[in-house]
């Protein structure tokens, strides 16, 4: 087996700038009792006055009077970890997470799929900076060995375990992934580096440190097994956005909205999957959420389309109090079949197929504002008509006397004194069981400026008043 | 030495005078399925990326008779057929006999703006047959918007109008006027890009199912 390891070294810090609107301005993460906050983390414009981790925050805002704080959230590390791990899944069944900051994938088995290593290498790089990630990878037999290596060396790439004892004879103790109480100690003993440890004899080490220490060598040059949990997408998509100061506002909103849709289309190509239909919630200080739904009718996944509708529909809502949080849900995963499209297809090229097409314009106008027409088996032109969001089969013809090709929602009088009887009478009486009993003679006819319409009187009345329901147009 | 054009491409082009007048048929049409109205129309049919606007006095003269056939085949091609915002309710079972495949026939419900914005989505996307639409609140602005995604598309889009329209100038390559004159209703071409529209009405069955 082959393990490829992603350290992400400023997870905290990346969870922050991705969704942060000017990442370039001195940004820091600070934590701590509020007695004492110190900074956690800062970024290059932060680093680059002479900020570092670790100082007081009152301190660092004597040095950046407009250094920008923000309180380290736990949760979302690992929310951004698991969204992560969701994401390597598309590259491998076995993915794990190690200790707080790691990510292991299996790649052996994938490499038939991805190409070779330099090649996946690259794509997963791709991938990262994409996403906003801040990484090193490594490659090594084993798990363990990939962490430290990713530590030690970003890119390096192992192959073969028989050289694994001569390169981790060169790994510095301290990025060994050892206790630091036990780095300590064996600093104090004067062993700085691997090679130095694994050349004690090994009963005095595990008399002095316990069987850890040893255990975590065997696992770092593979002597013995490294069995791992591995990771399970979850069932359901929710993610998070917490804003920094309130939006009430459609335009300030897209920046976090792009982020969470990536972030939805990474997962679903993760489980190769799509999405039927997802919430926006909008959450607001002293009010109810406000939902923005979009539903779709065929599933989709693909992240600029994904965003198009989501900001349509978004536009659509108001805002009724200053937004604090911006949530998205996605429940309804169903398997994504992509549309297919013919090598000789003439159509130009910036064609978008008829159901991208439908999304927009119920995005935009509404979700029952495109619908398909089938004929009911009800002999009242009425209730004739069935709406329908979508007709997956064409139904058989019925053969009808003749129908006009526009029907009136409801009949309305026709007053014309030169009117000429085409065709007819066509008696429709029915409806007695449901309370919308019709007794009328249909006709079709000619009115004076030429229009052919159908008209009815009321069963057996051969004068009087037209009622017009429908035109032959 | 600017762009190179085939000679048969030129010659097939309905714009170019060739000293004697000669019907070529454009590739880029489709037959209206009305033997009269193809004789007249340049290149023996709807042309195929392109605005027609047709101008109706009243509503059940056949305005629709005049596409239906074009629009039968149209789906029976697969490609969908785009209502947006029609007057009245399509009466399905009477456009399925005149041989429209219901499966193919999409209705959009929108108000006056929106209709305008939804039948220029329609035609640009390119993956419609036809756009069929009633615009009320079309100006020469929105129509030139219209012609425009039209041949983007690549789609044949129909707008009809009222006849009150006629007089006003009007972007589209193609209009038609549809009115009643005693018994039958009478089609005239009031414009026609590539050819002369002709002086007298086009001969016309509107209702052919009677």
């Amino acid at each position: 087996m082959l393990w490829a390891c992603i350290l992400l070294p400023q997870l905290a810090l990346d969870a922050v700038l991705r969704r942060h609107p000017t990442p370039e301005l001195p940004l820091s993460l600070i934590s701590g009792p509020v007695q004492r906050r110190v900074l956690l983390d800062v970024n290059t414009a932060a680093h680059a006055l002479g900020l570092v981790p670790g100082m007081g925050l009152l301190a660092a805002h004597a040095i950046a009077p407009r250094l920008l704080a923000i309180d380290h959230v736990p949760r979302e590390d690992e929310n951004l970890r698991s969204l992560l791990a969701a994401w390597a899944y598309r590259y491998s069944s076995m993915v794990s997470l190690e200790g707080e900051d790691a990510i292991l994938i299996e790649v052996e088995a994938s490499l038939g799929l991805f190409g070779p290593w330099p090649q996946f290498e690259r794509k997963l790089r791709d991938d990262l900076q994409m996403l906003g990630i801040t990484h090193r990878i490594a490659l090594a037999p084993t798990p363990m060995a990939a962490c430290v290596f990713a530590a030690a060396h970003d890119g390096y790439a192992l192959t073969a375990s028989t050289n694994m004892r001569q390169a981790l004879a060169q790994i510095p103790l301290s990025l060994a992934r050892i206790d630091p109480p036990v780095v300590t100690a064996l600093a104090a003993m004067g062993l700085k580096k691997l090679r130095q440890v694994m050349a004690l004899p090994r009963d005095g080490l595990a008399r002095r440190f316990g069987p850890g220490l040893l255990a975590h060598l065997d696992r770092l040059s593979g002597d013995r097994p490294d069995p791992r949990l591995c990771y399970r997408p979850p069932d359901v998509f929710e993610q998070r956005i917490e804003l920094n100061y309130e939006i009430s506002h459609h335009p300030a909103l897209l920046f976090p909205l792009r982020r969470l849709v990536n972030d939805l289309a990474a997962y679903l190509a993760g489980r190769d999957g799509g999405v039927q239909r997802f919430v926006i919630a909008l959450e607001h200080e002293d009010h109810a959420d406000t939902d923005a739904v979009v539903g779709l009718l065929a599933a989709e996944r693909d992240p600029a389309r994904l965003f198009d509708l989501a900001r349509t529909r978004l536009e659509r809502t108001t805002i009724p109090a200053p937004i604090r949080a911006l949530r998205l849900i996605a429940r309804e995963l169903p398997p994504f079949i992509p549309a297919g499209r013919d090598l000789f297809d003439d159509r130009p090229a910036q064609a978008m197929p008829w159901p991208a097409l439908r999304e927009r314009l119920r995005a935009r106008l509404g979700e029952d504002a495109v619908y398909q027409l089938a004929a009911h088996p009800d002999p009242r032109p009425e209730f004739a008509l069935r709406r329908l969001p979508q007709l997956l089969k064409e139904p058989a013809p019925v053969s009808l006397p003749p129908r006009p090709t526009w029907l009136l929602p409801r009949p309305m009088p026709l007053r014309d004194n030169a009117l000429k009887i085409l065709a007819g009478p066509e008696r429709i009486e029915s409806g007695w069981w449901d309370g919308g009993d019709i007794r009328r003679d249909y006709y079709v006819v000619q009115t004076s400026l030429g229009q052919r319409a159908w008209a009815f009187r009321p069963a057996g009345v051969n004068e009087g008043a037209w009622m017009l329901h429908g035109w032959f147009a | 030495m600017g762009q190179l054009v085939a000679i048969d491409t030129l010659l097939r082009d309905a714009r170019l005078w060739r000293g004697q007048p000669v019907l070529v048929p454009e590739i880029n049409s489709r037959a209206t399925g009305h033997a009269a109205l193809d004789a007249s129309l340049p290149g023996g049919g709807w042309p195929a990326a392109a605005l027609v606007e047709i101008l109706f006095a009243s509503d059940g003269l056949g305005e629709l008779s005049l596409l239906l056939p074009t629009l039968a085949a149209l789906s029976s091609q697969a490609k969908p057929i785009v209502l947006v915002a029609p007057p009245y309710l399509p009466y399905a079972p009477a456009w399925q006999n005149a041989g429209l495949r219901l499966a193919q026939l999409q209705v959009i419900e929108a108000n006056a703006s929106d209709a305008l914005w939804a039948m220029e989505q329609a035609l640009r996307s390119g993956c419609c047959g036809a756009v069929l639409a009633w615009p009320t609140k079309a100006d020469d602005k929105s129509l030139r918007r219209l012609q425009v995604a039209a041949e983007t598309g690549q789609t044949s889009g129909f707008a009809f109008r009222p006849i009150a329209a006629q007089s006003n100038s009007s972007p589209a390559p193609l209009r038609l006027v549809l009115k009643s004159s005693g018994d039958a209703p009478q089609l005239r071409m009031i414009k026609c890009r590539g050819a002369l529209p002709p002086a007298t009405a086009i001969a016309f069955a509107a209702h052919a199912q009677h």
